[in-house]
């Protein structure tokens, strides 16, 4: 039995109350694969994300992630998320230790993943130190290895490399980029670096599905008119 | 939706309503102690049962909202409770304008019935501030849900525990009510609650045909603009207000 | 869902340790409060009637700000969001913040009982102590569980810190009833309890009532 998509969208609508977050969108993700979402400020993007994760409740249409229907089966597949938005979901008066270990209690995941996953984002020496001691690259970093600690296949991720030097962002490639393996939907401003790792890009404007093609269609014209 | 059979409940309410008044001057003999004030009980009484009623009512609504999502259910606890915090204000002023006129006090805090109606009361008041600070129009019938049940099994506990605590029931009103009511008396003030019933189960219907009636409207009008915004998005449309 | 419930309880507990914005608050407000009425009462001692009042007010006030303050990590710091995106149960989160009032309101209980006893109650405390704690702790259940929800509920509305009071205060009224009332012969001289079965069954029907509700409903408020 082959895996199934790792979302498959069709109509998706949320409201908030009678205006419109999101509407009309349709589309279809391989595991695996990058989809890049992109549009103007309040286009929708990160409600859509936050559908995605769980967090909110489509209001019609449906959605499936991982092959579980939201939200009824959400509970299924929470497991297999991996949430990166604009909060870094840290404690800033505990530790990045403490948070992770914290984080790995939620997910029944054994102690040692902590340890492994904050090497894999260069934070072992400052693991000790309160989150509000941290620079905002650290902070990503960290937010980074939280979101990505139970190892999900389907990765959510909001202007990721917001506060990242170079080397930081490089270094978080085998977590949350292309080579991570993982299916990503990428939230980002960066219309040009997201289109080079992308397999699919989603345009939102007003909340609407403007487009949703594989990038090799893509021609620019279109992305310039989301941003009208 | 809910305009369904208002016409005979309109009549039936006026009827009873008159029939209490007749009752209630011509029929209901006059209390030897406190004279015609007395009869204010008739309207006092009915009016903070059927207020009571309605705030438990209106916590009974709330979990159906809850359980089945549809948020009608929440539109009709919300006026639920609305009109009994106007019930409400009712009783304390007829309470108050009784006690003045029979024993000399605006309010009399060792009536433990009436200090707990004040409780209630000063609970339920916090009903509008918190639905109206939260903006989110489902996470507000939603909290407001929550506020109606808590608030809903509160009120039957919160008078259980005055009688425990006081050995002295409200001794001018419920000693005469405790089944002690002489025949005609009994008779009005059943024929009173009656009414009173009637009368909020008509209102409560009124304002929820008048509520959902705007609510649809506002949608149309919405849904209008929002077509019109599709067509011609370059030209401004003009909506009258 | 118990070990959620621990995890995240923990987790509250270190922050409250390193911060200390919650208990050391309540109790500083209850002992000043003690203090202004030792002066304003303009009374020597208290006891029975009198005394129970003032402790037990007092002690739902100071309460009032461990309830407001509840949730304020979540607001301020890590949001319940990355309890909402883990495959936990979600009343687990109930659970947690009311053990942690409820832990909160045993520790201001310690000091601020005592200080009380010192500041103004004329019969010895001592020979009360027994049957007090035990309505101590009837109470605080009470109280963890209705104040956790009453925070819930307020957590979201702008003025958070007039409605904790407004809705919390009235809701709790039939505790105050029952503790008062039970906690009132105990401070008499000679401090012999009257009724306390009685006064310990409403405690516990009440903590029984609003724990099964606080329960059922508190889903239904991290629902969006």
């Amino acid at each position: 039995m082959s895996e199934p998509p790792a979302l498959e969208l069709e109509g998706l609508e949320r409201r908030y109350g009678e205006r419109i977050a999101l509407s009309g969108v349709t589309l279809r993700l391989e595991p695996g694969q990058t989809l890049a979402v992109i549009g103007a400020n309040g286009a929708g993007k990160s409600t859509l994300l936050r559908v995605l994760a769980g967090l909110l409740r489509p209001h019609s249409g449906s959605a499936r992630v991982l092959g579980a229907q939201l939200p009824g089966e959400t509970w299924r597949v929470r497991a297999r998320i991996g949430y990166l938005g604009h909060d870094p979901l840290l404690y800033r008066e505990l530790s990045g230790r403490e948070n992770l270990v914290y984080q790995s209690r939620l997910y029944g995941l054994p102690i040692e993943r902590v340890d492994e996953a904050l090497a894999e984002v260069g934070l072992e020496r400052r693991s000790g130190e309160p989150v509000r001691d941290l620079s905002k690259g650290m902070v990503q970093r960290l937010a980074a290895a939280r979101a990505t600690l139970h190892a999900p296949d389907l990765l959510l991720l909001d202007e990721p490399r917001a506060n990242l030097d170079p080397a930081a962002a490089e270094r978080l490639e085998p977590l949350i980029g292309r080579a991570s393996g993982r299916a990503r939907v990428l939230v980002t401003h960066d219309v040009d670096a997201a289109l080079a790792e992308t397999d699919v890009v989603l345009g939102l404007r007003g909340g609407r599905q403007a487009f949703a093609l594989p990038v090799a269609e893509l021609n620019r014209q279109r992305t310039r008119e989301l941003y009208t | 939706m809910y305009s369904k059979g208002f016409k005979p409940l309109a009549i039936a309410t006026v009827v009873a309503i008159a029939a209490s008044f007749a009752l209630v001057f011509f029929y209901a003999p006059l209390d030897a102690d406190q004279g015609f004030v007395q009869k204010i009980f008739y309207v006092h009484v009915p009016m903070a049962i059927v207020a009571l009623c309605g705030f438990v009512a209106g916590g009974i609504m709330a979990i159906k909202h809850l359980r089945t999502g549809d948020r009608s259910w929440d539109m009709r606890s919300y006026v639920a409770i609305h009109l009994s915090i106007i019930l409400g204000t009712g009783v304390l002023i007829t309470g108050a304008i009784w006690a003045k006129a029979s024993w000399g006090h605006w309010w009399l805090w060792d009536e433990p019935v009436l200090v707990s109606f004040l409780i209630v009361f000063l609970l339920y008041c916090v009903y509008y501030p918190l639905r109206f600070s939260i903006e989110d129009p489902d996470r507000q019938a939603r909290y407001s849900s929550v506020f109606a049940i808590a608030a809903g099994a509160f009120v039957p506990i919160n008078f259980a525990a005055v009688r425990l605590a006081e050995a002295v029931t409200h001794p001018r009103v419920l000693s005469q009510t405790g089944g002690n009511l002489p025949g005609e008396m009994r008779l009005t003030f059943l024929v009173s609650i009656v009414a009173m019933t009637l009368l909020f189960v008509t209102l409560w219907k009124l304002e929820l045909t008048a509520k959902n009636a705007s609510m649809q409207l506002k949608s149309l009008r919405r849904r209008l603009e929002l077509r019109a915004d599709e067509s011609a998005p370059a030209a401004p449309v003009r909506t009258t207000a | 869902m118990i070990r959620t419930a621990s995890a995240i309880l923990r987790k509250d507990l270190r922050i409250e340790l390193r911060t200390k914005e919650t208990v050391p608050a309540m109790t500083l407000f209850t002992v000043t409060v003690y203090v202004l009425f030792h002066f304003g009462l303009d009374r020597d001692s208290l006891d029975g009637e009198l005394a129970s009042g003032v402790l037990w007010v007092t002690l739902l006030l100071a309460a009032v700000i461990g309830v407001t303050r509840l949730f304020a990590t979540e607001r301020e710091q890590g949001g319940i969001d990355s309890l909402l995106l883990a495959p936990v149960d979600r009343t687990a989160l109930f659970v947690a913040k009311a053990a942690a009032l409820f832990l909160y309101l045993l520790l201001l209980e310690v000091v601020a009982v005592p200080v009380f006893g010192l500041l103004l109650l004329g019969p010895d405390l001592f020979d009360a102590l027994p049957e007090l704690a035990l309505i101590l702790l009837l109470a605080d259940v009470g109280l963890a569980a209705v104040g956790a929800l009453v925070s819930a509920l307020a957590a979201e509305t702008r003025a958070r810190e007039l409605i904790v009071p407004l809705l919390l205060l009235p809701l709790v009224v039939p505790l105050l009833i029952g503790a008062a009332s039970a906690t009132e012969p105990l401070l008499r001289e000679g401090g012999q309890s009257e009724d306390l079965g009685r006064y310990l069954a409403l405690l516990g029907g009440y903590d029984l009532v609003f724990v099964l509700i606080a329960l059922g409903v508190f889903d239904y408020l991290l629902d969006d």
